[in-house]
């Protein structure tokens, strides 16, 4: 018997309007942490979909352990040994960690056989949980342990982790690949995506790259530099952005004591946040997603109103103005959630250049529309943004993630913002998109405009900021200079390890 | 099996297909019904909708149209309102009741006295009376969160109540001898809402429609205010991002769909009605959700929409006559209608593939 | 007005008559919530049981056929809401309101013929011994099958949702259904089976008001009973035993202002009958509800 656990020869499936995966051949050997690379839209989710069942290749073959692989669905990949932990998790918040295990399993056994064996399991590999707790309180490392130990408890001969440490501290990521590594050696094979190349070097013993759908290279990641791989992902070389020196003037952005309650039920609070943005200054705030990122953007937009004294910009309160009221007054944001929330999918992108362009644009007069000024507004951000679409008539929803995202962002910097926030700008987007939104951002700041860039990606945010402040729990840490930072110091201004215990992992 | 993909842009055709392919399936299905009720289906069909226009005796019935849809209309116009923010206000019957009352009210407090003032006085009155009875509802749900559905709908019960207790009270006709209803307002010259143009049925209410069509086509347009309620009715959260406030527009869509519907009450207690009475509304509130379904929501299209409603009714009427068809057949046939939109509305948004075939 | 003529006995006892057929409808309603579906549409469903019911017992002279075809009418009527809703991704709240529509213009034509015709008479139960309590044994135990009927399916509503693992399933549709579709549930079937359900009781409430409450057929006999239903749901936070409270609180209102009238009370007639709506107002307003099911009311689509 050979050593392949699983190979796929000639995988292809497309989509309307783009092949997602072309020809995608490889083998994963038994015990093996198998790194899949790739930037954002490379074809690596489609390609684990395949592997776990959710989706059906147009064509080609997998095979497990010799024998021929084509889950129709989920369970038939469960059953065959296959287990995934998803990117976005499929927990549901209301339930607690016992219910959402069953809701994973074939045939879970009765509920207090497995409060049990999900204390016993946990504990073994180091991610210790409380089977009665309402996965709604759990912090993001806790539920991407739940997403683990319902996977663990199927004893799967393939382990699948999309973009596992994104939402972790590094001391977490630390813990969990001390459980990954017990994996390892007992026998599972781990098929590893990311496009994290220092976290690929330490933990994978081989990595495939994909790049527009194919296989572009394979190697063992232990011998290979960071910037290899990345050029092997990106296939040219990068482009860093570049900071031209500027004065840092007045404080035009001041919080002050800002606190807040969850505005909605499993939200986080936000407590005593202070801190100061000067004009020319971009301030970075790191934090694993869940740590009141959100709540802070809806504070500082006015979809949250707080005390005015809160927020106070140039001197003047106001944190209890609407959002109108504060692009009036130049403070702009630009939050998170591109489809949806910062954009109506249905709506035109001039309808779109209205939602926030309408005061700062004058594109109203008494109550009416000026759909002409909207129309030309729309093109120029198109058109400065190289976004990549039809006409300012296109809808939304119609355009790419990383087109949508230049859309947004270049919206809100061509209204000439006094102070500017955005909220993970890059998350998603390919790479070469993600490199001019960072350039517009600190272009926006040499022009002496103040920007908060609230992300989950350490990486960009060391790159671009002038001082870095950490979000953890609804709290924020002292804002420090950016330059000569460590990783270790970073995390802990993260929040350490947020009480994970290593239990006992017999090393 | 078939499976649905999302289009990336809302089909442009299929917005103004839709409804014809509904009323097309509706004929249809309708047809059949009407067969296994023992009718002959081509005659029903012609009956309910050719006879009203262009059969012999059509000069009689084509001003019931205008009648008929002027307050499907001006209701429907102020639902479209609501309905496109996500507000809906399903009691617009019971404030066409109010409307009526408070509006039959007002002119009866003059009789027998004679002024050019006493009109528009009824006017005012009956759209207040709707109005307020729609902030119920409106206020209940900014204040509590009360969802605006069950309060409204509750709310015509009660009108209903009111209605029969002013039918039998304070509103009685005192030289009624004795028997239930108010005068009756078409003969007080001053508080009639009589016809307009001899022949066409066009009385004050059928133009206030035509400006309730025109008025909401230019807000919705043209207006950042029909801009608001298009945004919070399809992105919640980018609506709040831009800065909408959901309780300013809770209460200017009820307001407005409330005000309407009491302007439509009002009109007909003081035109083709003529009278307080017990059993004086029927069901224009309910019908009008159809209407500004079937219009897409539109101003243009409710105009039409409910032009096509009204033949119905009219037609129905004749075919219950002419070949004994049961009045609840017709209503039927409209729900149909409404089920029909909703199910051919799925190709605007969607586009229907056949799924593709496993690999091995 | 003579307020002695009212009996608190007969006023309890028909409390429970008077509430069951909202129970039965509340109780459907709720697990179609559960699963995340809102339906509007339980008057129409309620309706079509009604007529649905009363043709077949009066032609079939047995009640129990009756109810058993109410069930089939409410659940057969459930299943286009339920296609147009799931299958073809029509908005919830538009499509609940065509049913209902389309439920009162078809239950009036089917009932066409049957207008003032008696029912087959549905015998009240003597529970042994328990019946024979003084007081408490004609409240309690002395009604007609359907009231212990309803309670028993709330009582089996509760552990299927609590215990089973099929309530589970359905639980965390309606909470998540994109997690419980990436999870392999087959979302659209689970739904679909759960607003079947929910026509069917539906359904039997509606028989129940034709069959026993009334016992009659007339158009519209409903009057609201589905609304109020649909009012008891929220009322309840979606948990079963806070609907027999809810339907009971409302069935209360109802013959409270029916024996009023009776017992002559000086208040008109049409105040005392738009109380139980009014109330129903009050207990929306003042009891805000727990957290609804996530997904309640939000369309699926699967894309993959």
């Amino acid at each position: 018997m050979s050593d392949i656990l699983l190979s796929l020869k000639g995988l292809t499936k497309a989509y309307p309007g783009v092949v997602a995966n072309r020809d995608v051949t490889f083998d994963i050997k038994k015990g093996e942490v198998h790194a899949l690379l790739g930037e954002n839209g490379a074809g690596k989710s489609t390609l684990v979909k395949s592997i776990y069942g959710l989706v059906r290749p147009d064509s080609g073959t997998m095979t497990l352990l010799d024998a021929p692989y084509h889950p129709g669905e989920p369970r038939a990949a469960r059953a065959a040994g296959v287990a995934m932990v998803f990117q976005h998790f499929s927990l549901f918040d209301a339930l607690n960690v016992a219910e959402n295990i069953a809701l994973g399993m074939e045939n879970p056994p009765p509920m207090r056989d497995l409060a049990a064996r999900i204390t016993k399991v946990s504990d073994d590999y180091g991610l210790p949980l409380d089977p009665s707790r309402i996965v709604g309180d759990l912090s993001a490392g806790e539920r991407q342990r739940v997403e683990i130990i319902r996977c663990l408890l199927q004893d799967p001969k393939l382990l699948i982790m999309d973009e596992p440490t994104s939402v972790l501290t590094p001391q977490e990521v630390d813990i969990l690949f001390l459980t990954l590594r017990k994996l390892r050696d007992e026998g599972t094979a781990i098929l590893y995506i990311s496009h994290k190349l220092e976290e690929i070097r330490s933990l994978c013993e081989h990595a495939t790259i994909l790049r527009m759908g194919r296989v572009v290279g394979t190697c063992d990641p232990r011998e290979t530099s960071a910037r290899t791989m990345a050029e092997m992902m990106v296939g040219s070389v990068l482009h860093v952005p570049s900071r031209p020196a500027a004065p840092v003037g007045e404080v035009v952005l001041e919080l002050a004591g800002l606190s807040a309650p969850p505005p909605r039920q499993f939200g986080t609070a936000l407590k005593d946040i202070s801190l100061s943005v000067r004009n020319g200054e971009v301030l970075g705030i790191g934090g694993v997603a869940g740590n009141g990122q959100d709540e802070l953007l809806l504070a500082l937009s006015g979809e949250m109103r707080t005390a005015s004294g809160m927020v106070k910009l140039r001197g003047t309160p106001i944190g209890h103005l609407m959002p109108n009221a504060r692009r009036t007054l130049g403070l702009l944001t630009a939050p998170e959630e591109r489809m949806g929330h910062a954009a109506a999918p249905d709506m035109s992108l001039t309808e779109n250049a209205i939602l926030t362009g309408a005061i700062r644009e004058d594109l109203t007069h008494r109550g009416f529309l000026r759909w002409a000024r909207a129309r030309s507004f729309a093109e120029a951000v198109i058109k400065t943004f190289d976004v990549r679409t039809p006409g300012p008539g296109a809808a939304a929803r119609s355009l790419s993630g990383g087109n949508l995202q230049k859309f947004v962002i270049g919206r809100e910097i061509m209204q000439r913002p006094d102070v500017l926030v955005v909220n993970q700008p890059t998350w998603g987007v390919d790479a070469s998109a993600a490199a001019a939104i960072r350039q517009a951002l600190l272009d926006l700041a040499a022009k002496g405009a103040a920007v908060i860039v609230v992300s989950q990606d350490l990486d960009e945010l060391m790159e671009i900021s002038d001082r870095f402040a950490a979000l953890n729990g609804g709290r924020l840490s002292a804002p420090r200079r950016a330059q000569g930072l460590t990783v270790d110091e970073i995390g802990l201004m993260l929040g350490g390890a947020h009480d994970m215990e290593v239990a006992h992992v017999a090393a | 099996m078939i499976r649905l993909e999302k289009r990336p842009q809302p089909s442009q055709v299929w917005i103004v297909a839709t409804p014809l392919l509904a009323v097309i399936a509706t004929m249809i299905a309708g047809g059949l019904l009407f067969a296994a009720l023992g009718k002959d289906p081509v005659a029903a069909i012609r009956t309910i909708f050719w006879d009203p226009l262009f059969s012999e005796n059509a000069w009689f019935y084509r001003p019931q149209l205008l009648i008929k849809a002027a307050p499907l209309i001006l209701i429907a116009i102020g639902l479209s309102l609501g309905f496109r923010a996500g507000i809906w206000n399903i009691g617009a019957e019971g404030q066409y009741i109010m409307g009526a009352i408070c509006g039959a009210g007002m002119g009866l407090a003059f009789y027998p006295m004679e002024s050019v003032l006493i009109f528009p006085l009824m006017i005012l009155a009956g759209l207040l009376g709707g109005l307020l009875w729609a902030m119920i509802p409106a206020l209940l749900r900014v204040r509590f969160g009360t969802n605006e559905i069950l309060v409204s709908l509750m709310l015509v019960y009660v009108a209903e109540q009111i209605l029969a207790s002013m039918a039998l009270g304070l509103l009685k006709n005192p030289e009624g001898m004795g028997f239930p209803g108010s005068r009756n307002l078409s003969q007080y010259p001053s508080a009639a809402n009589l016809e307009l143009i001899k022949g066409t049925g066009m009385h004050w209410g059928v133009v206030a429609a035509f400006i309730a069509v025109i008025f909401a086509y230019v807000v919705m347009s043209r207006h950042i205010l029909g801009f608001n309620i298009r945004l919070a009715g399809q992105s919640p959260r980018a609506a709040a991002f831009s800065g909408v406030s959901p309780g300013r527009l809770v209460i200017i869509c009820l307001g407005v769909s409330g005000a309407l519907a009491g302007l439509a009450g009002m009109f007909e207690v003081a035109g083709p009605s003529g009278r307080i009475s017990i059993d004086f509304n029927v069901g224009y509130g309910f019908t009008a959700i159809i209407v500004a379904f079937l219009g897409r929501l539109h101003p243009v299209g409710i105009l039409l929409a409910g032009l096509l409603m009204a033949l119905t009714y009219v037609g129905g009427g004749m075919a219950q006559g002419s070949l004994g068809l049961p009045a609840a057949a017709i209503q039927l046939f409209q729900g149909m209608l409404l089920f029909f939109l909703l199910a051919v509305d799925v190709l605007t948004n969607y586009r229907i593939r056949p799924a593709r075939r496993r690999v091995a | 007005m003579d307020l002695s003529a009212i009996n608190p006995v007969l006023l309890l006892a028909s409390l429970m008559v008077a509430a069951t057929p909202i129970l039965l409808a509340a109780i459907g309603e709720l697990v179609v919530e559960r699963a995340g579906v809102l339906n509007l549409g339980v008057e129409g469903m309620m309706i079509t049981g009604a007529v649905c019911g009363f043709v077949v017992a009066v032609n079939s002279g047995s009640p129990t056929l009756g109810f058993l075809a109410a069930a089939a009418g409410g659940a057969a009527l459930s299943l286009t809401f339920g296609f147009l809703t799931q299958y073809l991704l029509s908005n919830q709240v538009a499509t609940g309101l065509g049913l209902t529509l389309f439920g009162l213009g078809l239950s009036a034509l089917i009932g066409q013929g049957y207008i003032g015709i008696k029912a087959p008479e549905v015998p009240d139960l003597h529970i042994p011994l328990l019946a024979d309590i003084p007081v408490i044994g004609p409240i309690l135990f002395q009604h007609d099958p359907m009231v212990y009927v309803g309670l028993l399916i709330v009582a089996a509503v509760w552990a299927f949702l609590k215990y089973s693992r099929a309530g589970l399933i359905l639980r965390a549709v309606g909470e998540n259904h994109d997690a419980a579709h990436a999870l392999g549930y087959k979302v659209i079937r689970i739904r679909m089976l759960a607003i079947m359900f929910g026509g069917g009781c539906a359904g039997l409430g509606g028989a129940y008001l034709s069959l026993v409450r009334v016992p009659q057929w007339t158009e519209g006999m409903t009057a609201g009973a589905g609304w109020i239903a649909l009012a008891i749901v929220v009322f309840a936070s979606w948990k079963p035993w806070r609907i027999v409270i809810g339907a009971y609180l409302f069935g209360g209102v109802t013959v409270l202002q029916l024996n009023l009238q009776a017992a002559g009370l000086p208040v008109p007639v049409e105040y005392l009958s738009m109380s139980p709506y009014v109330a129903t107002i009050l207990v929306l307003v003042l009891l805000s509800s727990g957290r609804a099911p996530g997904s309640l009311g939000r369309i699926f689509h699967a894309s993959s």
